[in-house]
């Protein structure tokens, strides 16, 4: 079973706090947006994707069984 | 081994408290306690996004939606009474009471208010879901301009959503800036700015001193502000009214240890939990963010659960975090200004409304606010977290451009 990292951009405000959960699948950059680096991460950050979907102030991410 | 857990509070921390002992293989009797009727939703787009738009899906937190199936007694609607420690009981305001062998004070803070400007007619605190519903309704029922008493963050994002929604809004500040304690008298003068850039009537170092029926509220520079609407935003106070004579130790919050354990078998969590953060040199800390609500609700509820097992250098030692959405600026702090000798100005000017405050202290750089910079805060969050000294963050910060 795969999963996928999903963002909703209209909701996303780039608190970036994701960022510092897992630098490896979302980035912030300098022009404020937010950039999904990965949306089939590894099983091994499955995890950390959760909490970065737990933290986010705008409740903007989501992970999608695929 | 612990068989029954009541949580007090069903707001944010006490949600994550519940939810983590839960997930941590808790099986015993949870019983979750909340003085509001609702069941546990999101408090900052209260002063935003549901202020702006009236939707209450804006409220919703993720996960909520299937609390029946994890196994909790949901006491909503009421209110804790009484902390009998010895008995191991929670009296409620109902008559009932409540056994527990681990307990998770979780309870939050109370709003305060003015005894100048008692709300009711016209007059509103905002603090709760209801309490917003009823400041919407009164703004849809009365035209005309708000009055703002208090620009600390609530008092700040409700006259920028007055503002956006094209209400004139007077905004009334006691202290000479706004945020001063939070982020020193420069940076609050960018803030204070930063309401006047959008047609805010900022009176700073000003109080309110009564109100002359509907519509008239007098200041303490003799002025009177005509308003159809008056917001109280002075803070909140945590709420502990219930625990004295408990035996726990009050002191602006129930105190811990560096562990968030209050007594043997009691740990508190959110706003209402006081405790020394050993990352900022062993400080008295409590901490009204959303973030740490989320933080130390979790870490708690570990923490009861493992008992004397527990590790004691395992210390809750986090890096505050917050955000305010103020216009079309995006404000963030990392950690604490509190006790900083040095500031320095990276990523940007004060001028551009977009720049990184960094706060020194004792060689080590401390917080660092942000005005449209998310990714540097969460650099510098990182920073702090690892105790970077000073000299170093300010030579990183070079490459903030």
């Amino acid at each position: 079973m795969g999963w996928r990292v999903v963002v909703d951009m209209d909701l996303c405000e780039s608190n970036a706090v994701c960022m510092a959960v897992l630098p490896e699948v979302f980035e912030v950059r300098d022009d404020d947006l937010l950039y999904v680096l990965d949306e089939t991460p590894p099983d091994s950050m499955r995890a950390k994707a959760e909490e970065a979907v737990a933290r986010c102030p705008k409740q903007a991410i989501a992970i999608v069984e695929a | 081994m612990l068989r029954r857990i009541a949580v007090v509070g069903a707001s944010l921390a006490g949600w994550h408290a519940a939810t983590t002992l839960r997930r941590e293989g808790f099986d015993g009797e949870l019983t979750v306690i909340g003085a509001e009727a609702e069941p546990p939703y999101d408090r900052p787009p209260l002063s935003k996004a549901f202020l702006a738009t009236g939707d209450e899906s804006k409220v919703v937190l993720a996960g909520v939606a299937d609390r029946e199936t994890l196994g909790i007694t949901w006491r909503l609607g009421r209110r804790a009474t009484a902390l009998r420690l010895a008995d191991r009981t929670v009296d409620l305001d109902d008559g009932s009471e409540v056994a527990f062998d681990g307990l998770v004070l979780a309870g939050g803070a109370d709003v305060r208010t003015l005894p100048s400007l008692p709300v009711g007619d016209g007059v509103h605190a905002l603090r709760t879901l209801a309490d917003a519903r009823a400041l919407r309704a009164d703004l849809d029922r009365r035209p005309g301009p708000v009055l703002v008493v208090g620009a600390g963050f609530i008092g700040a994002e409700v006259a920028a959503t007055c503002r956006q929604s094209g209400r004139d809004v007077v905004l009334v500040e006691a202290a000479a800036v706004p945020l001063e304690r939070a982020v020193g008298a420069e940076i609050g003068a960018v803030c204070a700015a930063l309401h006047r850039e959008h047609g805010v009537d900022l009176r700073l170092g000003t109080a309110v001193v009564g109100r002359d029926g509907p519509g008239a509220v007098t200041l303490d520079d003799g002025t009177t502000v005509d308003a159809a609407v008056v917001v109280v935003g002075v803070g909140v106070s945590p709420a502990t009214g219930w625990l004295e004579g408990s035996g726990l130790a009050i002191a602006d919050g129930v105190v811990c240890d560096g562990t968030g354990l209050a007594a043997p078998g009691v740990v508190a969590a959110g706003d209402i939990a006081r405790w020394p953060n050993a990352l900022f040199f062993g400080d008295s800390m409590r901490v009204e963010h959303w973030d740490n609500a989320i933080d130390m609700g979790a870490f708690v509820a570990r923490r009861l659960l493992a008992g004397e097992d527990w590790d004691p250098a395992e210390v809750f030692a986090p890096v505050p975090w917050f955000w305010s959405d103020q216009y079309d600026r995006k404000l963030q702090m990392a950690g604490r200004a509190t006790g900083a000798d040095q500031m320095h100005i990276a990523g940007g000017t004060l001028e551009e409304r977009r720049f990184v405050a960094m706060y020194g202290r004792a060689g080590r750089l401390v917080a660092a606010f942000g005005m449209n910079r998310p990714r540097h805060i969460v650099q510098s969050r990182g920073l702090i977290a690892r105790g970077c000294p000073w000299d170093e963050a300010r030579e990183l910060a070079a490459t903030w451009i």
